[in-house]
């Protein structure tokens, strides 16, 4: 044979690779296809094509396997066990930017679905060869590392810490202020995942500069890259009053209750997170956000919102309230106890609900004034009602029973202007009786059972105590019922 | 006397007498008697006594009365003293009751809970939340209306490059076109819009090595005027005889018009280089020269400077009128021997009186 006929063996079976490789990368990526490339045995096929000669094909069997890697964790234990993560994180170093790529989108591939094999991954040494490929010129290789990182570190604060001493910080970092936004979104991300296991992984984060960086990425016009800075922002300040400060001297206020407009529902919501975390610490912060105005903007927030995002809000609110009686009142004069009994009748959730109680509670719980604003709200009847609800959980039980009894307690005291404790009160205040009676408090309390001898039946004893028996009877449970039956009894002369 | 002897002698028996019968008398009483004497030497001396231990009674109680009422003034004095003081006291206490409560009254409403800078601090609030919702409605009305506008621009700009690449859909006068249909009141949007936009201009295909000898080049105007799809290679040249004679072919032609101006260094430099090399020469020494006076080594220059006196010193600044207020010269001896003015030319006549009545000029031809 010639050697042109020789040759022309070599590249039909050159290009007969090339192709297979590129349709099960075009395949892998449809769902429904990965059942039966699994089962046709595709991995210890496309093994021996990763060590091809040929780096197009190289480059497509690591795509194939990472789109593979992705679909689930089976097929990424596969991957380990085929002994493929080694060879993949020594090419890491050598190979062009494309291998690069589809070998970090291998790595972040396996490393995402559970944290036995991010374990693996980071087993094999992959850390120091990402950490090498997050130096590299091409943005799109740094952000397939930094992804990877980022996956790595998710799942627990060990892997987080071996990620940190691979030293990645630094190099996200410096990720952060490319150009690219794509790049951005991925960095600011696989930060938030660092910092949000310990305080000292987070301490980590802020001791390289993140915070400032990440602050002036706020008003950026990309939404998704706005969600990712906020989460990171709120992972860092949620472990410590000193991170926090530190996020807060930043000035990221008053420029963020600007986002708290944004079209996108998850940026709102991220940025509510990262107000609650701040706030939560002490009640300096909590003063801070108020006189920018931040309890307006979250409650303007709470009305726009439906659903599972309004809870980050719901619990700013009761923890700004919670610090001192100043803040509380400060919660009330900026309309929020309206709003609040909105979305204790709005939401169908359990863990919102009990939310709300337990927000009621933190406010009304200082002074009579506050427990008069609450119920003006007519929050009360529900709260008692979702107390009395034996669909609903022991949570939200235990937390409207708080919030309900603490506020007819507090309420129930006389003038404004003494506090004693409630077992010894003795009202004054008519007007606060009528109104208890006239909302429909005092039917409810009649219904609560409560085992005798604990603090429930004591507390409706002594609110009892406040009103003459006549009343008190009307208002019990069957009361009708004992009309009916003397009626019936009576004999007319 | 001897009368009262004889007296007594005849009184003696009946004294006797009456001495036994007093005696007798006597022992009868006597026990009476001496009882008597006793009750009554016992009842004197009792009175005596009482009469002396009232004595004393009365002087004891009078000794103790003083000496009480010393003793109890001395009190009373005391109690008086420390009753006032008491009563200082109540005084002073009460006083500092008032005092402290009015202070702290005040310190608490100031400093602790001041019930205004609270109701102000409500209020400012309550402001400054209205203030910063009115701020984020505004903002959000002009974050959407921005993007409302992006997007209605992104959608113009989307349709003027429909309309420039299917500007051949334009209607004619002779045929009316797909978007202005005779049957319609009136043209529709995309005819407008076709009628607006200018087509494409048509586009350089890169030159391709290859394909360069034919009659056409791509850049040819025959090439550019035909309306062409796009990617289109250009049609082959049509054969026609190649013309007789020392001609080169077209596209060496073409290639040589198209070549641009390279002018020798000989033209390329204009007429007035040198004079403008020379003025570019000075300017650079005159700009460059910041030191006047030149470095002149080993020549002792410095030393032999003159010395130049101050502008101040060396004239006077008083104004001169010469010039201002006459202007005749007043040192007419510096003048003589003096020739006057020579002009180049003789004054016209029109002008005769003129040159000479200020001058000798006028008389030279």
């Amino acid at each position: 044979m010639s050697q042109r006929q020789v040759l022309q063996v070599f590249e039909q079976y050159q290009k007969s690779r090339a192709q297979f490789v590129q349709t099960i990368a075009e395949l892998a990526t449809r769902p429904q296809n990965i059942e039966t490339l699994q089962n046709a045995g595709v991995m210890s096929l496309l093994r021996p094509l990763l060590l091809d000669v040929v780096p197009t094909i190289q480059q497509t069997t690591a795509l194939a396997l990472g789109r593979l890697a992705n679909y689930n964790d089976d097929l990424a234990v596969a991957v380990v066990k085929g002994d493929i993560l080694p060879q993949l994180v020594y090419s890491l170093t050598e190979q062009n930017r494309f291998y690069k790529k589809a070998a970090a989108f291998v790595l972040r591939a396996v490393a995402k679905h559970s944290p036995a094999l991010a374990q693996a991954v980071v087993d094999c040494g992959a850390l120091d060869a990402l950490v090498i490929s997050l130096e590299e010129f091409d943005p799109g290789v740094k952000e397939a590392a930094a992804w990877a990182l980022g996956y790595i570190a998710r799942h627990n604060a060990h892997l987080s810490q071996a990620v940190v001493d691979a030293g990645a910080v630094p190099l996200l970092v410096l990720c952060i202020q490319e150009p690219e936004v794509a790049l951005k979104r991925i960095a600011a991300s696989a930060l938030s995942d660092i910092a949000k296991h310990s305080p000292e992984l987070a301490q980590t984060v802020v001791d390289t500069g993140a915070i400032a960086h990440l602050a002036q990425m706020i008003l950026n016009p990309d939404a998704k890259l706005k969600r990712q800075v906020f989460s990171a922002l709120s992972q860092i300040s949620k472990h410590s009053v000193d991170l926090a400060e530190m996020v807060v001297e930043a000035e990221i206020f008053p420029a963020v209750l600007a986002c708290l407009r944004d079209p996108d529902e998850y940026v709102r919501k991220n940025v509510t997170t990262l107000m609650r975390e701040i706030t939560k610490h002490t009640p300096e912060l909590s003063l801070m956000i108020v006189n920018a105005g931040g309890v307006a903007a979250v409650i303007d927030y709470l009305g726009d919102s439906r659903g599972n995002v309004r809870l980050p809000g719901i619990m700013m609110l009761g923890y700004v309230a919670a610090h001192s009686e100043n803040l509380a009142m400060a919660v009330i004069v900026s309309k929020g106890v309206p709003q609040l009994a909105i979305c204790l009748s709005e939401e169908p959730e359990e863990h919102i609900k009990a939310a709300t109680a337990w927000a009621f509670g933190q406010i009304g719980r200082h002074t009579p004034e506050h427990a008069r604003a609450v119920s003006t709200a007519n929050v009360l009847p529900k709260l008692l009602a979702l107390y009395m609800d034996t669909d609903s959980s022991e949570d939200l039980q235990v937390k409207t029973a708080q919030g309900f009894i603490i506020q007819c307690i507090v309420f129930l005291v006389s003038s404004p202007l003494t506090f004693s404790p409630p077992l010894q009160v003795l009202p004054h205040d008519s007007k606060a009786r009528r109104l208890f009676v006239t909302s429909g408090g005092l039917k409810k309390v009649q219904e609560i059972k409560a085992d005798p001898g604990s603090a429930l039946q004591e507390y409706i004893n002594s609110i009892n105590n406040c009103y003459p028996e006549e009343i008190v009877r009307y208002y019990s449970p069957g009361y009708s019922e004992t009309l009916l039956a003397r009626v019936e009894k009576y004999q007319p002369v | 006397s001897m009368a009262s002897l004889v007296r007594l002698q005849n009184e003696i028996e009946r004294i006797k007498e009456e001495y036994f019968t007093r005696n007798r008398i006597a022992e009868e009483n006597r026990q009476r008697e001496n009882e008597a004497a006793i009750l009554i030497q016992s009842w004197f001396r009792g009175c005596q006594v009482r009469a002396y231990l009232s004595h004393l009674h009365r002087k004891a109680t009078i000794i103790q009365k003083i000496w009480r009422g010393f003793t109890a003034r001395a009190h009373f004095r005391q109690m008086v003293k420390a009753a006032y003081f008491i009563m200082k006291m109540n005084f002073y206490h009460e006083m500092s009751v008032r005092i402290q409560q009015r202070w702290r009254g005040y310190c608490v409403r100031k400093y602790s809970h001041n019930y205004y800078a609270r109701k102000r601090y409500m209020e400012g609030l309550a402001r400054k939340n209205k203030q910063i919702r009115r701020d984020l409605e505004e903002f959000s009305e002009f974050q959407r209306r921005e993007r409302e506008r992006m997007a209605m621009e992104r959608e113009e700009q989307e349709k003027n490059v429909q309309a420039q690449r299917m500007h051949f859909l334009l209607s004619t006068k002779q045929c009316p076109g797909v978007f202005n249909s005779p049957f319609r009141p009136g043209p529709d949007e995309m005819e407008l819009r076709l009628r607006r936009t200018k087509p494409l201009p048509p586009r350089n295909i890169p030159r391709d090595r290859a394909s360069l000898l034919g009659n056409t080049s791509p850049s040819s105007p025959s090439f550019l005027g035909v309306p062409r799809a796009f990617g289109a290679k250009p049609l082959p040249p049509i054969p026609s005889k190649k013309p007789q004679g020392p001609f080169r072919g077209p596209a060496e032609v073409w290639a040589q018009r198209q070549r641009g101006l390279e002018p020798s260094l000989r033209v390329q430099t204009s007429i007035s280089d040198l004079e403008q090399a020379q003025d570019q020469l000075r300017s650079g020494e005159w700009r460059n020269h910041t030191m006047e006076t030149m470095f002149q080594p080993f020549s002792k220059a410095h030393q032999n400077r003159s010395y130049e006196r101050m502008l101040h010193t060396s004239s006077s600044f008083q104004p001169v009128p010469y010039g201002t207020k006459h202007f005749r010269e007043e040192h007419q001896e510096n003048l003589q021997g003096k020739q006057p003015f020579k002009t180049v030319f003789t004054t016209c006549h029109v002008f005769d009186k003129f040159g000479r009545l200020y001058s000798n000029a006028g008389k030279i031809v």
